[in-house]
């Protein structure tokens, strides 16, 4: 079973499918969405369709801090481009997809796994795991020997062996990583839909469960049209800089 | 956790029957398993770690290590991985059976001839190097720790201190203490980096110097402030202990366990290269310096430069930055123009790694088969004559002895003569000049193309003015 794990989709259709073609071409039989597939990009209703379909046939979805706000609560919570993206979301949005958003759990656990949008401790907090100390308060906070979140942008993977050091990875896209049954992981694809690294490529992982291998990829997509769509929309000019990988400072 | 203590002879473990143990350590115990369903399969190796000793951590987290690199390593310098077992029920691995032996027991014969040594350097050094392309620096590398294959081949075991530049380093912030083997451990191991393959040619020279000599060039100190020395304290030269010892052979050794790794070999294969050949090894005086100078003051001088720091991350971009580039150099007078052109290819190529070593070769066609060395006169002259060009050819780019050596080769067929060259020194980039004739090719094949086609690495073709090729099949 190799499992496609895909977080903050943020309405980018084409990372998205980016993503999508590539797990299929790699023999993902099966998907776990962890999160924010709205704000930021053009095509929000495309995305949430998407995964719905893919919940539809069994997929796990879960909900993130964007979709929370677009389907009614945490909207104050946001910075001001946030806020205007949501709003613009929410006429986007059909009510089938308003409703999909509002139904979504914060977390699921499954035999060693726990997936969450945003960390183990509180996840409808929406608090960030920025570095080892939160990494080490996330896998205290569960059972499960291995985390999958998102909510940050930029991918790592952090660890924590038999004498409870936390110790953080920088993945090297492409070179599976064996999760070993000693020690805990909690694993941050990044972003697909807003890479924020500077690299333009989509981020998503793919977790081989037979022999317990995480690899991370940087899949490259047309980032230009993803950027394009978001200016023609009238939505911030910054957000569509984001996605060429030179951030408006 | 308290499994893994009693695994017995007639143990059944997911799938594998225990038959009799084959050696117990610190860290592990190695039983010879057999596959119950394909009995018909050759006997493998049954890794345990030894978990309830005081060593408890250490083990587990090099029992991870091994765990996640061992899958991911190919060829024939590592034994082939088969299966693993986690820690929920009972940590094993299961691996291939090396059916040779271990360089240990050459060991109790040392001081071996010089040509031993060597030949045994060129085999460690071929699979170190093999292992560095694959991203993994071994940081353990020891006699108990290389077998050879019947075949030959050297194999090198215990992954348990490896690293591996794309994963994460399980061991570089666990543990507190050095790590590593107290008579073979680098200087930089010692000061706790972990990044750099060329720990693994000092522990290859320490290896190459006990061989020659008899003797460790550091003891075997067991206490943090007894591995310290060797940051300081230079090791008697070889010659001191064996005067027999070519001073060739004492410039490797030396060359392998200087103190900065920046003034050691960049790569393994560059090791082999000197050990393969002895003749072109340039004696820069390192045992009388080492003598003189002692290593307090090179030590000051590397810890001054960058403050101890690692000067590279992982083996990959280390051998990045030391290649071995070969030119294949046609002088024929009349392709002077193609010459110049490959010499500036060359310069191009080379100038981008200080690291980089030159092999310049040039073949002289021979009519007969298998006339390795010149015997007549005549042909002694013509070698000679030809090498002097050689070295004429090369002067102008202006490399320092010690990165650049020229070989003349002898062969009936100048293709394969390169691509043998090629594979046998562990060439990362061939360089070779094509004179473009297609009509000549149609007929015979290039040499140029032949060696595209077969050279184990990366080849470069080039090619003399367009006019002047021109003009040259004009001319022909």
């Amino acid at each position: 079973m190799t499992i496609a794990l895909l977080t903050d989709l943020h309405a980018n259709r084409e990372a998205v499918e980016a993503c999508l073609a590539h797990a299929q071409q790699h023999g993902a039989d099966r998907y776990v969405f962890m999160g924010d597939y709205v704000g930021y990009g053009a095509d929000p209703e495309w995305v949430v369709r998407t995964v719905a379909d893919h919940a539809a046939r069994g997929a796990i979805a879960l909900v993130g801090n964007h979709d929370a706000a677009v389907a009614g609560s945490l909207r104050e919570k946001l910075n001001a481009d946030a806020r205007r993206v949501i709003d613009w979301t929410r006429e986007q949005l059909s009510p089938d997809s308003r409703s999909f958003l509002a139904a979504l759990p914060l977390r699921h656990e499954e035999g060693p796994w726990l997936f969450v949008h945003a960390n183990g401790w509180a996840p409808q907090d929406y608090e960030y795991i920025t570095g080892t100390m939160e990494a080490g308060r996330s896998m205290r906070a569960t059972r499960s020997r291995i985390t999958f979140c998102g909510h940050m942008h930029d991918p790592v993977l952090y660890h924590m062996g038999i004498q409870q050091r936390v110790e953080q990875f920088v993945p090297v896209p492409g070179s599976p990583v064996v999760l070993s049954s000693a020690r805990r992981w909690l694993a941050v694809p990044g972003s697909a839909g807003q890479p924020r690294d500077g690299n333009p490529a989509a981020c998503y992982a793919t977790l081989d469960e037979f022999d317990n291998l995480l690899t991370f990829w940087r899949i490259p997509y047309d980032h230009a049209a993803a950027a394009a769509k978001i200016r023609a929309a009238g939505l911030p000019e910054a957000l569509a800089r984001q996605l060429e990988g030179r951030p408006s400072r | 956790m308290s499994a893994g203590l009693h695994v017995m002879p007639g143990d059944s473990i997911d799938g594998f029957l225990v038959e009799e143990r084959l050696h117990r350590g610190g860290m592990a115990t190695l039983w010879r398993v057999t596959q119950a369903a394909r009995p018909e399969q050759p006997p493998a190796l049954m890794k345990v770690p030894s978990l309830g000793g005081t060593d408890d951590a250490t083990a587990i987290v090099g029992f991870e290590v091994e765990q996640m690199i061992m899958p991911l390593l190919k060829g024939p310098h590592v034994p082939r991985y088969l299966v693993a077992g986690g820690f929920d029920t009972q940590p094993f691995i299961v691996m291939e059976l090396i059916a040779g032996h271990s360089l240990r027991a050459r060991f109790e014969q040392a001081p071996l001839p010089a040509d031993e040594v060597a030949a045994i350097g060129v085999q460690v050094a071929t699979a170190l190097h093999d292992l560095h392309q694959q991203n993994v620096i071994h940081f353990d590398l020891k006699p108990s720790n290389v077998m050879f294959r019947p075949t030959g081949e050297a194999v090198l075991i215990d992954y348990g201190l490896a690293r591996h530049d794309r994963l994460p380093d399980l061991l570089a912030e666990e543990f507190r203490l050095p790590l590593g083997t107290g008579p073979y451990i680098s200087p930089e191991q010692v000061l706790g980096n972990r990044s750099d393959p060329r720990s693994d040619l000092f522990a290859l020279g320490v290896l190459l110097y006990h061989l020659a000599t008899g003797q460790r060039p550091f003891g075997a100190p067991t206490t943090v402030r007894g591995l310290r020395q060797r940051l300081y304290r230079s090791p008697v030269p070889p010659r001191r202990h064996r005067p027999d010892c070519p001073e060739w052979l004492e410039e490797v050794i030396l060359h392998c366990l200087e103190v900065d790794p920046e003034r050691r070999y960049g790569s393994a294969a560059q090791v082999a290269f000197d050990l393969l050949h002895p003749d072109a090894v340039v004696l820069t005086g390192r045992a009388a310096r080492a003598a003189s100078e002692g290593w307090r003051a090179r030590f000051g001088r590397w810890f001054k430069a960058n403050g101890g720091a690692p000067a590279v991350r992982g083996a990959q971009r280390q051998l990045s930055r030391a290649p071995i580039v070969m030119a294949a150099v046609d002088l024929a007078q009349e392709w002077e123009a193609l010459a110049d052109a490959l010499r500036t290819a060359v310069r191009r190529v080379i100038a981008a790694e200080p690291g980089a070593r030159l092999a310049c070769v040039s073949v002289l066609k021979t009519h007969r088969i298998a006339l390795d060395v010149p015997t007549d006169d005549e042909g002694r002259h013509l070698h000679v004559r030809r090498l002097v060009e050689l070295q004429h050819w090369v002067r102008p780019l202006e490399l320092p002895a010690d990165r650049v050596t020229c070989h003349v080769l002898s062969n009936v067929d100048t293709a394969e003569a390169i691509v043998d060259y090629a594979r046998t020194n562990g060439v990362d980039h061939l360089v070779i000049g094509s004179r473009g004739l297609p009509t000549m090719q149609r007929v015979l094949g290039s040499v140029s193309a032949r060696v595209v086609a077969q050279a184990p690495c990366t080849v470069t073709v080039v090619k003399a003015a367009v006019v002047s090729a021109r003009e040259a099949d004009a001319a022909a």
